[in-house]
């Protein structure tokens, strides 16, 4: 599930930031914006993107780096808020 | 004075007070001033003095700092670059300037490593990082910017040359409608000038705390860093507003009193409760590159009632012109103001001929106007043209205002294509230029419009030859890897032909016009 959606995450972010630039040239580990990869308007349209992907609602709150600013940290936060959801929904 | 003169008062007078924050890293005026020194005896130590250009290639960092004021101790001339500069450019800002040293970040290795390799003047390269592992670039020697700052004064320390005020202390590349750039040359004197008459209407004080989001190879973000060391204030200093509810939890944190912003980042802004959050600190908002949307100021009021807002208007040129007192603000929204202390201006008809209301194209005379453009005579004299006084020379700012019959300050409008995209000048040609580069493309022109976050976005059209598989993608991938990233367009539309004027010239304002499908 997580590799799933790490691929996701890095294929739009490759497509729309790199514009389709080799896949190869980010690790999933690597800051979006130390590197230069993703910049202040970037992380919205990101945000925007995984409201719309996944379903799921991001707070302002939670516009944060831990969150957002690498494929792994963006995949945790992803998985996260999908089983608190899940957790919801069963509940 | 000199630009560095305001450091080192503050280093005497307050040597305990914090100076910079940075990430996890807090530096005092002692602290801060005598790594500058160290930096300084290090530059001389790879040859540089004065006069001599060292590009800053860093994102804002204690080490951008540190190199700025060690290149002016030096008496040398900093050159600041955009940090997501890539190789091409980064290699034409080199040569324009004729560097002595280039300092940058190992992270950025791979742009530098294809720039210098073929820049033939170059003493060295700094680079910031880890100095772990066997890093080479061919003919150029590599010195870590770590061993940089800890150079011990060699014996014959003093230059005996120093530098006095009429010396350059920055050159500041600004997008150029030829070629990739011109060099905006500003003495020491201009740079004082500037930042004591923007210190008269701000009026910081060794409380103020200044929060630092705009890059330093931006003229507005880089004077933040004058302005605070001037006033013995503290500067916190962030690489970007990509994630604000950080950074106001940050000036929660550091009781920040003053904060310069550009549009985009009042639209982010605006998008979070502010109420959320203790600001009752924050004494004033400043705005510039360009105009606050009257909307966005009176949400800001309503939010932050007790935040004085300075709107603003300047160019890299001679750094601000104008403010707006903010007493007026709600009377005057759509007003940058009148003329800061010790400039005046001015507007001249298409004749040339002076007016002081109505409208025209602003004229700006001030100790503050800059030498003229890097190696440019023909550039420079489209815009420094004689002023009152024999040898004098005033600056033709290219913008078109309204002054009212109370003398305030109205933008209308460009005389020429010229985009502001992020508040940063942006020039067509620039991008143009990129785009006919790229084989498969036909034509190109680009041209900004409007958008809510960013001011205007920038549009490219092109046509392709007729073989060519050019996809819009190829294209914006294309242009992302030649051009810093505020200047690459968001939208690129492959388009059969471009509308043309009657004698033939790209109708850029029929390309501007919304498309019925």
């Amino acid at each position: 599930m997580a590799d799933m959606i790490a691929a996701e995450i890095k294929e739009f972010v490759v497509t729309n930031f790199l514009f389709g630039q080799n896949g190869d040239s980010i690790t999933n580990d690597q800051s979006f914006l130390e590197n230069g990869i993703i910049d202040s308007t970037g992380v919205l349209e990101l945000v925007a993107f995984l409201e719309q992907r996944f379903g799921i609602a991001v707070a302002d709150r939670e516009l944060l780096p831990e969150n957002l600013d690498s494929v792994d940290n963006v995949t945790r936060f992803v998985s996260r808020k999908l089983e608190a959801q899940g957790a919801q929904i069963a509940g | 004075m000199l630009v560095n003169s305001g450091l080192e008062a503050s280093a005497r007078q307050t040597p305990d007070r914090e100076a910079l924050v940075c990430g996890t890293r807090r530096l005092t005026y002692r602290e801060l001033n005598d790594a500058a020194n160290r930096v300084a005896d290090g530059l001389r130590q790879l040859g540089v003095g004065r006069g001599d250009r060292v590009v800053v290639h860093l994102e804002n960092s204690v080490e951008a700092v540190l190199t700025i004021f060690g290149a002016l101790k030096a008496g040398a001339v900093f050159v600041p670059v955009n940090p997501t500069v890539k190789a091409d450019k980064l290699l034409y800002l080199l040569n324009d300037c004729e560097a002595s040293v280039l300092v940058s970040d190992r992270r950025a290795l791979p742009v530098v490593t294809d720039a210098v390799s073929k820049c033939g003047a170059l003493n060295a390269v700094v680079l910031v990082g880890e100095c772990t592992g066997d890093i080479g670039i061919e003919r150029h020697p590599i010195v870590w910017f770590a061993a940089l700052a800890s150079t011990e004064p060699p014996a014959d320390a003093a230059d005996r040359r120093r530098p006095i005020d009429q010396d350059l202390a920055a050159l500041i590349y600004t997008s150029g409608s030829t070629g990739r750039g011109k060099g905006v040359m500003l003495t020491h004197a201009n740079m004082v000038a500037a930042a004591s008459s923007i210190q008269d209407y701000l009026r910081n004080t060794p409380n103020d705390v200044i929060l630092d989001v705009l890059p330093l190879s931006f003229d507005y973000g880089l004077y933040q860093i004058f302005l605070a060391f001037n006033a013995g204030a503290r500067l916190v200093l962030e690489r970007s507003f990509a994630y604000p509810t950080a950074l106001l939890d940050l000036m929660v944190r550091e009781g920040v009193t003053a904060l310069p912003i550009v549009p985009m980042i009042a639209a982010l802004l605006l998008k979070l409760d502010l109420g959320a959050y203790e600001l009752r600190s924050l004494r004033y908002v400043t705005n510039t590159g360009a105009a606050l949307p009257t909307a966005h100021i009176n949400t800001l009021r309503e939010r932050l009632p007790h935040v004085r807002i300075f709107s603003m208007y300047g160019l890299t040129e001679c750094k601000r012109v104008s403010y707006l007192d903010p007493a007026e603000i709600d009377a005057r929204p759509g007003s940058v103001g009148k003329a800061m202390s010790n400039v005046e201006v001015y507007l001249v008809d298409e004749a040339g001929r002076r007016m002081d209301h109505g409208i025209g194209e602003l004229v700006v005379r001030g100790s503050n106007v800059m030498q003229g453009y890097w190696r440019s005579p023909e550039d420079t004299a489209r815009v420094l043209k004689p002023g009152l006084l024999p040898g004098e020379r005033v600056l033709h700012t290219g913008d078109i205002f309204r002054i009212d019959d109370d003398g305030f300050m109205y933008f209308q409008s460009r005389t020429d294509d010229v985009i502001k995209s992020r508040g940063q000048k942006v020039s067509p040609r620039e991008i143009e230029n990129v785009l006919h580069a790229i084989p498969g493309v036909a034509e190109a022109a680009v041209i900004g419009v409007p958008d809510p976050v960013l001011g205007e976005a920038i549009k490219a059209f092109v046509t392709v030859t007729r073989s060519s598989p050019l996809t819009e993608q190829d294209v914006l991938r294309q242009c992302a890897q030649a051009l810093e990233d505020f200047m690459v367009p968001k939208w690129v539309e492959i388009v059969d032909a471009l509308p043309r004027t009657g004698s033939g010239k790209v109708a850029r304002k029929a390309l501007g016009r919304p498309v019925l499908p």
